[in-house]
């Protein structure tokens, strides 16, 4: 879809710009990158009343114009250059109606930028709710601009701001807020002189946060330094005068057209769920018990769908070998891509939910609350309370969870929150512990209640948790910096969850599983595939002969078949590479045929499951389809004839799998967001040391 | 008297800052000189701690409310 208008949206965090979004733009929607920068651009687009369609762009949510994290700069640098390919035609500004003061400081701050506005005045419902009286009318007449009443959730006021959208004047029409000269008079004249700006308020923030603007030049830096000094600007002093003017304009504003009642009732409601959600015993009780509760269903919901597409893809294998045609093409077809394709599909139940469970916890308020109980002991470990969200969301994946570090404001609990992030057991973990799970543990009940496989991967998440606890403190004695953290955080009042929002979390999240990680597995699969398909030199005639003379001797063709394949395999490209390295895993209680796993999902964990799929359908029989679970139960070693997969090596392996960084996608956003090959290097090593001494440490006790 | 030496459930005006830097942050979140702000409860390890102020709950750490000056 194209457009030519461009309309951004902007506000406080928890004010429902996001609900707003989504039911702009529905399904719509597409995340791509800001031009030169890492922050993630959300936009789509909108269907005007007259058929225009409008860019809708999400932007960060920030309380100001001056950013306190790394991906709130984004809006300043968008906002301030006309050349910007983001660079919005108007600005929607969406205001919580309960909390008007707070919010309009970042009202007025855009304001000044003379780009034309309207106000989204959103969650009026609550406001009426609470007794608070505002005259929007009166208050567009003070501000001079459009104002459109929304209740987002209960999707009210949705037509009117598009047609706001439609009948938008081209020219900023808001009547100015400050004196913005009088903060630094003559630095303004002359910046605005010197580098042709023309709007007080954009030369200021750009002496402000000159380092943060790409499109500035090194002179234009230079420059600017100099002023700065020649007028002895002083940053926080200006700003603290700035915010403390733009306050006594709100209170101007805000007196003749707004009436609070003497106690706001919604926040004592939430104050009444708060006192029990965070009490010094029962809150962290609960938590607990939210956590638990969230991993027995997964465990226990997804397991149907998962069964489906299990069932499903092993139907259509089998059919593939009935229907079409024997040959190479076929094989790579069916024990290639078939097999990977049902290694990614399988994933969609856990992954949905589990998104679906991230989302909930974070509209409802409630992930705020966890942040807040949690902050001293992650601070403890040289983390911050808003490092819980990313380990909570590293349960689903560590891309997106290494992304939403950026609102941790200090760089030093940045960092080591990224570095022990991917150590938490992601979803890609999920199958593979699924699947060594249901080999050696007994589907058992403890207690009449507890199932015994349930409880081992609980205890495996719980692992992976206190592991990253350990070297987040370890790195916390390594990692210098002379930077102080803070935490000063809104707790947004409870509400119910969106389920709309959530529906298209989940979607979205399967939507770019399904295509990213999708893409990297499938190709995996075919070059696995061929690798094991095919050996070095003429080994595979040699075999092929050698087997054709036995067919004469009094062996049955079933028992022939088999061995030929298995020797095969071990001969083909990828049995070469895997047995190059079984002398390093050997400690650890792996074959080759794990080797050549471990090399496959080196790229991504997902690739194992399919990998241990098409390494035994290659080594076997063509025409028997049944699940891997199955065929790795009897896999046995060659020349011991013992148990490939006995309780030692399972729990090495799922060990291996948990701590060692097994994921291109995490290593390629690691290096994005610190923007130092440094960093994903350093956590490529030691989470390979410590996957390697862990597995070695249980393999040997266990064995 | 500090915002750190609030009790739970007690209230009180701000009065001024003794930290530039914090003081810039907290007044974006709507802690402003004159502003009544109340201490509604404390993590259950302590710190940080939630206070209501212009009409919404915030928390913070106890060493950044150390730099609230109460009246």
């Amino acid at each position: 879809m194209k457009s030519n208008l461009k309309v951004a949206l902007l506000g406080n965090p928890n004010t429902g710009k996001s609900t707003l979004f989504n039911l702009l733009t529905g399904l719509n929607q597409k995340i791509g990158n800001f031009a030169g920068v890492t922050v993630d651009k959300k936009s789509g687009f909108c269907k005007l009343p007259d058929g225009q369609t409008a860019e809708i762009i999400d932007l960060p949510g920030t309380y100001s114009l001056y950013p306190k994290s790394a991906d709130e700069g984004i809006v300043l640098e968008i906002l301030t250059y006309k050349d910007n390919p983001s660079f919005p035609d108007l600005i929607i500004v969406v205001l919580d109606a309960t909390n008007l003061k707070r919010n309009l400081l970042l009202y007025t701050q855009i304001a000044d930028l003379q780009i034309p506005v309207i106000i989204a005045l959103n969650m009026i419902d609550l406001a009426d709710k609470s007794s608070i009286k505002i005259d929007i009318n009166v208050l567009a007449k003070r501000l001079n601009v459009p104002i459109v009443a929304l209740a987002a959730r209960k999707n009210i006021g949705i037509t009117e701001i598009k047609k706001a959208i439609l009948h938008r004047s081209t020219i900023a029409l808001q009547n100015p807020t400050i004196a913005v000269e009088s903060i630094a008079p003559e630095l303004i004249a002359k910046i605005g002189l010197e580098l042709k700006i023309k709007n007080p308020y954009i030369a200021l923030h750009t002496v402000h946060q000159h380092h943060n603007l790409k499109h500035l030049n090194k002179s234009q830096h230079l420059l600017i330094e100099d002023v700065k000094k020649q007028y002895h600007f002083h940053a926080q002093k200006a700003q603290a005068a700035e915010t403390i003017a733009r306050y006594n304009y709100i209170n101007d504003v805000l007196a003749d057209t707004v009436k609070y009642p003497a106690i706001a009732l919604e926040e004592n409601i939430s104050n009444k769920i708060d006192h029990l959600l965070t009490h010094k015993v029962w809150g962290l009780v609960i938590f607990l018990a939210i956590l638990s509760a969230i991993f027995q269903s997964i465990f226990s919901w997804a397991s149907y769908p998962m069964q489906l597409i299990e069932n499903a893809f092993v139907g259509l294998e089998s059919i593939s070998h009935s229907y079409l045609p024997k040959g190479a093409l076929t094989n790579l077809l069916v024990d290639g891509v078939l097999a990977g394709l049902s290694g990614v599909f399988v994933f969609i139940p856990q992954i949905a939910l589990l998104f679906a469970f991230i989302a909930v916890l974070e509209d409802t308020g409630y992930m705020a609350r966890v942040t807040f109980m949690m902050d001293k002991l992650m601070r403890k470990v040289g983390l911050n309370g808003k490092s819980v969200v990313p380990l909570i969301g590293g349960l689903a994946c560590a891309v997106p969870s290494i992304m939403s570090t950026r609102t941790i404001e200090n760089w030093k609990n940045r960092i080591i929150t990224i570095m022990v992030t991917p150590l938490v057991s992601c979803s890609a973990r999920l199958p593979i512990y699924t699947l060594l799970i249901a080999l050696v543990v007994p589907n058992k009940y403890v207690l009449g209640i507890i199932n015994l496989q349930g409880l081992v991967l609980m205890a495996m998440y719980v692992l992976s948790m206190l592991m990253a606890i350990v070297v987040a403190w370890v790195m916390k004695k390594i990692i210098r910096s002379r930077e102080q953290g803070y935490f000063i955080m809104e707790l947004p009042v409870y509400r119910m969850p969106r389920w709309h929002n959530v529906g298209i979390t989940m979607y979205e999240s399967v939507k770019s599983f399904v295509t990213q990680a999708g893409k990297v597995i499938i190709a995996i699969a075919i070059i696995l595939w061929v690798l094991a398909s095919y050996g070095p030199g003429n080994t595979f005639n040699t075999i092929d002969n050698k087997y054709h003379s036995l067919a004469f001797k009094n062996i049955g063709v079933d028992e022939i078949n088999k061995q030929k394949a298995a020797e095969k395999l071990e001969h083909s490209y990828a049995g070469v590479l895997g047995k190059s390295i079984e002398p390093a895993i050997k400690p650890l209680g792996f074959d080759w045929k794990i080797g050549i796993a471990l090399i496959t999902s080196f790229a991504a964990r997902e690739v194992f499951v399919g990998t241990m799929a098409t390494l035994y359908s290659v080594d076997g029989d063509d025409t028997k389809t049944e699940p891997v679970r199955h065929k790795m139960a009897q896999a046995r070693n060659a020349q011991t004839g013992q148990l490939v997969f006995t309780t030692a090596t399972a729990f090495s392996l799922m060990i291996f799998y948990a701590f060692a960084m097994q994921c291109m996608s995490t290593m390629a956003v690691v290096y994005r967001e610190t923007k130092n090959i440094k960093w994903p290097i350093i956590q490529f090593v030691y989470m390979l040391l410590l996957a390697y001494g862990c597995s070695f440490l249980v393999y040997q006790v266990l064995k | 008297m500090k915002l750190s030496q609030l009790k739970i459930g007690q209230t009180g005006i701000i009065k001024e800052f003794t930290d530039l830097a914090m003081s810039v942050k907290l007044m974006e979140m709507g802690c402003l000189p004159g502003e009544q702000i109340k201490l509604n409860r404390v993590a259950p390890l302590g710190c940080p701690i939630a206070v209501s102020v212009a009409g919404y709950q915030l928390s913070l750490r106890k060493r950044e409310a150390a730099t609230i000056e109460l009246f």
